[in-house]
């Protein structure tokens, strides 16, 4: 196998928060009944990841999962494990209806680091950014101004973003715009 | 602005995270139906002031497309509901009786 290329090459920026382009990041994507127990046997030993309720987010370094949607997850692990999670996922799956893709090659992920990151975030997207709405743990799929994104929590101080690939550049300026020197909110706590 | 839960993910979703799906529970007259039929499904829609019944989808979340009871007049979002059905809840009604006596739409009151 290549080595993966990031897609801007791990670019970063420093504001009033750091900007931070990070992976690469095994992804992948799992439909189908997310109440059989047998598919969140298979995707919590995928992942070493407990089964997220609702709008649930349970990471550990690059490993966790992502709850989607009713129907979805986002399995992360180790980008060099994702090609033979995929195949194990398939086969403790067995012939249940469920589809599992590895999409890590069509995200681009990046870090928001610092105090103001709620502020820099509350700048692009329509989701509630106050602490009781968004706690590490909990995932929210909204848009950053134009695009499609995913983001959580890591802990307090860094959240975790990702989009397409073909967004990657757009995503980055956009972040680093919010978060320019002097571009202060004052607004929510981290 | 409108702001509508999602009863699938049950994320406050902002009227920008949302895609409207115009009318809801529209009859599909296909091949078969009169004229008449097929003119009133494609063309024929309400557009009241006041209680008014709409498909969403929750475009930039979960992807779930869903129901909504509002008022067009104020804003006022009376509740969200499951795609699977082909009417309100009785709660919902029930709900909206309350708001605004008297309310008609469609072969709903
Ligand atoms: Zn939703």
């Amino acid at each position: 196998m290549s080595d993966a290329l990031l897609p801007l090459g791990g670019a970063a920026f420093e504001g009033i928060v750091t900007i931070r382009e990070t992976g690469p990041q095994g992804m992948i994507q799992l439909r189908g009944d997310l109440s059989d127990p047998g598919l969140a046997a298979a995707v919590e030993q995928a992942s070493g990841a407990a089964m997220p309720a609702p709008l649930g987010a349970h990471v550990t370094g690059p490993r966790g999962l992502l709850w989607m949607s009713p129907d979805e997850l986002m399995v992360l692990v180790p980008y060099a494990d994702a090609a033979r999670t995929v195949a194990e996922l398939g086969r403790a799956l067995g012939d249940r209806h469920a589809l599992v893709a590895d999409v890590s090659d069509a995200r681009a992920h990046f870090t928001v680091e610092g105090a103001h990151l709620r502020d820099v975030l509350a700048k692009l997207t329509p989701a509630d950014m106050r602490r009781e709405a968004l706690a590490p743990g909990t995932l929210r799929r909204t848009r950053l101004a134009q695009v499609a994104a995913g983001l959580w929590l890591r802990d307090p101080l860094t959240a975790q973003v990702f989009c397409f690939r073909s967004v990657a550049g757009y995503m980055f300026d956009l972040l680093s715009a919010a978060a320019s020197e002097g571009s202060e909110v004052f607004h929510h706590r981290a | 602005m409108l702001i509508l839960k999602c009863p699938y993910c049950g994320v406050m979703a902002d009227e920008t995270e949302l895609s409207p799906g115009g009318e809801a529970h529209l009859t599909r007259h296909g091949p078969g139906s009169d004229d008449t039929e097929f003119e009133a499904y494609l063309f024929m829609r309400e557009n009241p002031r006041g209680v008014h019944f709409e498909r969403w989808r929750h475009a930039h979340g979960c992807g779930k497309w869903f129901h909504a009871a509002r008022c067009t007049q104020t804003l006022e979002v009376f509740g969200t509901y499951s795609a699977q059905t082909t009417r309100p809840p009785q709660d919902l009604l029930d709900t909206i009786s309350e708001k605004r006596p008297g309310w008609r739409w469609r072969d709903l009151a």
